[in-house]
């Protein structure tokens, strides 16, 4: 007989991820640029993560997707090296890197060997102060962006995600397309781009993380030589911005079987007393693992779809609580009801003790999965310095889930969950399903 | 989301090479022939714990296209001691997290758990191997929730239904011409029985390999293994693994397919490719190489360069090959035209550049990168705990042994620019290939 109920309730012996949590140091460079490191001597590699606050928030009105397109165009020539010898000097040093932009931020992604490390770094640098954008590489990575707008027109995914962005800030940054238009990207000149590039890559708003065979003294050197060139400043990221979301259905017609579905309503600061309570509250909702309510009841008692689910969205100046679906067209207004049903079962009842405690064992024991690579954790670093929970965040996290009590998460579901202001976007050809306003 | 098939058109990536000189592995068997790697990894107190199956989507019977998929999704309902939908639910409490995949050649379950609890989930794993309970009850939901995968990934996507009508002209006999998730009609009709009839044949110990990685110690890893998959009977009528084989392919095949959801149309094309074989991975080497000197990055590779860089008619480009197989495989090229140049222009640029190609060879210092990148991405894989448990997990279920994984860098490192071209000069046969067009509208299709 196996006693799975005994081993089930036994204490998690895992509190937090050892190193990470307690290793965490703090390095200020010789130039005065601080990064987080955690040093791993055992494999001969180094993860650097960098965000730089801002991303597409800075793209000046009728430019949409200028930062999106700067960002691109960091790996496509810098300094003396034109966009081929760029790429073939990056494959010399083995080394692993990506420029990526976001609506909060750009940021780098680089892996390097300890054995050509200075060499990389100083590739990095290049990308990161000299980018050439000549001609032929402006011109190419135009029309990758085109085709990324044209890609996105017929995707249901990314109308369902650009439709709500746009109901949720419609005068806000956030509401644009990231990506660009067709109208923006063909109008961007080399001078915008140039201008965006200084406006994005500004030493004061960057974060690092560095995780790897480095030690503090090596690292403080190294942080000077990749960003010390860097302005010190840039232009002001906007004020905080308001959802503007009402509850009801909005109906985008494309024809395709199944269709897409992206819900949501207002969110919670990442800074809130609450935002802890609303965590967990939304991990029983509709979070992961395979247990939540709405993937009890929208999949595996019904049927009705292959995935659904709840987040927190934290933006960095705005908040909202999303989720998404996608069913058959003839069961979306089915899937789309249980969801209003659970959403409005919880704000009014909320958990029961056994989905709290659940929840808080769920929540605790997957948080050391996180910190599984190199890169993975030095992403986590830059994450914690971003939302400014301090250097011993990783260490207090579980006890701040383990803190939260049924009180919490009972007012939270009574005052934050907000089932007549849940918005839902459908895109597809929803039988029964009428659009409101 | 759990139970998800891997993509099918992920380019051949140089870090699924095998082989690591610094990864601890222990191999072992049971008594009952389950096979068993362990691989170390001390940084962090966390084991990924995977039972891989030697069965996949190409071992289904006839008329059945699916069942492989759906049983995988089923064996998350509930055995005589797991009462029902509990299993995901005790691994959760836990701090665990747990998910399934299933491909041609197998199918796998795995944790992600503290490395305290490796118990508990091998006691699970062991119990679901056998034990497995489904009621009508279960079965019919959970077939619809098959059917919504299928419309996610495929329905939804012109690019896998493309990809779909392509691999079926591809093989003429082997089931590898049928989607893992199966043909929708024959989804529809999949029952509890056929599950169970699947499950009975093909889920036993001497057709399963345990994969453990992390923070655990082998003999540890040994003695818990012994008790519980140790258990477990064999099933001494597992069938041998033969599936129908291709004939010789004598004619090229086009297929082309329209679809108003295409925004970007391209073409590309496939050929019948040999796979590694046990003690014989040369070849395979060779077309892994190859793939990446045709089409590794944008802005290095042979098509990059002339049809992005120089002639500036593409928007991209690539090539792809997956040795990892138990029977032949296939090697890609593609061609994303800008907007403006015709099918058919894009397929000759292809062609002339594939030709030019096969006469000049490859550039020695490219050749040299590649090399450079490979031996640096033996390093970078032992970063990853996860990655190096499907290595494993992968090849022993694909009719490879740990010495051909642990060959493999090796494979890679021995191959010349006259490999390369002999694998180029056999691999590219039109008579043995598809090619296909991806289009918005039907006009352009039937050119």
């Amino acid at each position: 007989m196996i006693r799975y109920a005994l081993i089930a309730v036994a204490a998690i012996a895992l509190a937090a991820p050892s190193r990470a949590a307690t290793d965490i140091v703090e390095v200020t460079s010789p130039g005065g640029i601080t990064a987080w490191l955690v040093e791993e001597p055992s494999i001969p590699i180094i993860a650097i993560e960098v965000g730089f606050s801002g991303g597409s928030t800075l793209d000046p009105v009728g430019k949409e997707g200028v930062g999106a397109f700067a960002v691109g165009l960091l790996e496509e020539g810098a300094g003396d090296l034109d966009a081929a010898a760029f790429a073939r000097r990056g494959e010399e040093l083995a080394a692993r890197f990506g420029f990526s932009s976001g609506r909060d931020g750009a940021s780098l992604s680089a892996q390097m060997l300890v054995e050509t490390r200075d060499a990389t770094v100083d590739l990095l640098r290049l990308a990161l102060t000299q980018p050439r954008f000549d001609a032929d590489a402006v011109e190419r990575v135009r029309a990758q962006m085109l085709s990324g707008v044209r890609s996105n027109a017929t995707d249901p995914n990314a109308i369902a995600g650009e439709t709500f962005a746009r109901l949720a800030f419609p005068d806000d940054p956030y509401g644009r397309p990231d990506g660009g238009t067709e109208a923006s990207l063909t109008a961007m000149t080399v001078e915008d781009l140039r201008a965006q590039h200084r406006a994005l890559f500004v030493r004061g708003r960057a974060k690092i993380g560095v995780v790897g065979a480095i030690t503090p003294a090596e690292l403080g050197p190294l942080l000077d030589r990749l960003l010390g060139d860097l302005p010190a400043d840039g232009p002001a990221v906007p004020p905080v911005a308001t959802p503007a979301l009402t509850g009801g259905v909005t109906v985008v017609d494309f024809d395709t079987p199944q269709s897409v579905v992206a819900f949501g309503q207002r969110g919670i600061d990442r800074h809130d007393p609450d935002f802890f309570p609303a965590y967990v509250l939304n991990h029983i909702l509709g979070g992961g693992g395979f247990s939540s309510r709405l993937t009890t009841e929208v999949r595996e008692k019904r049927g009705l779809t292959y995935g659904v689910y709840a987040y927190l969205a934290d933006y960095q100046r705005a908040d909202l609580w999303m989720g998404g679906v996608a069913s058959a067209n003839d069961r979306v207004g089915e899937a789309i009801a249980v969801i209003q049903a659970e959403w409005r079962r919880m704000a009014e009842a909320g958990a029961t003790d056994a989905e709290l405690d659940a929840a808080k064992r769920f929540l605790t024991g997957a948080y050391p999965l996180r910190f599984d690579s190199n890169r993975a954790i030095a992403g986590i670093l830059v994450g914690v310095q971003e939302d400014g929970l301090g250097i011993d965040y990783i260490a207090r996290r579980n006890d701040l889930v383990n803190a939260v009590t049924a009180a919490d998460v009972g007012r939270v579901a009574r005052t934050l969950m907000d089932p007549d202001g849940l918005r839902f976007v459908v895109v597809g050809r929803p039988a029964g399903v009428e659009p409101t306003n | 989301m759990r139970r998800f098939l891997p993509a099918l058109a992920t380019l051949a990536a140089l870090s699924a090479a095998g082989g690591h000189a610094a990864a601890q592995v222990t191999t072992f068997t049971l008594s009952n022939g389950m096979e068993a790697v362990v691989i170390e990894d001390h940084r962090a107190p966390v084991v990924t714990h995977m039972v891989w199956y030697r069965v996949g989507s190409a071992d289904e019977p006839r008329g059945k296209s699916g069942i492989a998929h759906f049983l995988e999704h089923l064996m998350f309902k509930g055995t005589d001691e797991i009462p029902e939908g509990a299993f995901s639910k005790i691994v959760a409490e836990n701090g665990g997290q747990d998910n399934a995949f299933t491909s041609y050649d197998y199918t796998g379950y795995f944790q992600r758990i503290a490395a305290d609890r490796l118990a508990l989930v091998m006691k699970m794993e062991a119990d679901r191997m056998r034990d497995l309970v489904l009621s009508e009850a279960v079965v019919n939901p959970e077939r619809d929730v098959i059917l919504e995968e299928r419309n996610s990934r495929v329905e939804n996507d012109p690019g896998a239904l493309f990809g779909e009508q392509r691999q079926a002209a591809q093989f003429l006999n082997h089931p590898y011409g049928i989607p893992i998730i199966g043909w929708r009609h024959e989804m529809t009709g999949l029952t509890r029985q056929d599950a169970l009839d699947f499950y009975a044949r093909y889920y036993a110990p001497n057709n399963a390999v345990l994969v453990v990685s992390g923070d655990v110690e082998p003999e540890a890893v040994r003695a818990l293994a012994e008790a519980e998959y140790g258990q477990v009977a064999a099933n001494p009528a597992l069938p041998p693994r033969m599936r129908p084989q291709e004939p010789p392919q004598l004619s090229p095949r086009r297929v082309a397919y329209a679809d108003p959801r295409v925004s970007e149309p391209y073409v590309l094309r496939t050929y019948l490719a040999p796979e590694r074989n046990p003690g014989d991975q040369g070849r395979a080497a060779a077309l892994t190489i190859l793939a990446e000197l045709l089409g590794g990055s944008g802005l290095t590779s042979v098509l990059g360069r002339a049809l992005q860089l120089d002639e500036r008619v593409a928007l991209s480009t690539g090539a792809f090959y997956d040795g990892m197989a138990l029977d032949p495989s296939t090697f890609g090229l593609y061609v994303v035209p800008v907007p403006g140049v015709s099918m058919e222009a894009a397929e000759a640029a292809m062609d002339r550049v594939v030709t030019s190609f096969l006469d000049t060879g490859p550039d020695a210092a490219h050749l040299a990168r590649i090399k450079t990148q490979i031996s640096a991405a033996e390093i970078y894989a032992l970063d990853s705990q996860g990655g190096l448990a499907r290595r494993y997990g992968a090849a022993l279920t694909s009719g490879l042994t740990v010495a051909d994984v642990q060959a493999w860098p090796d494979a890679l490192a021995a191959v010349t620019a006259e490999d390369v071209m002999a694998a180029a000069r056999e691999v590219f046969d039109l008579r043995r290939s598809v090619t296909g067009w991806l289009t918005a509208a039907t006009e352009e299709a039937t050119q």
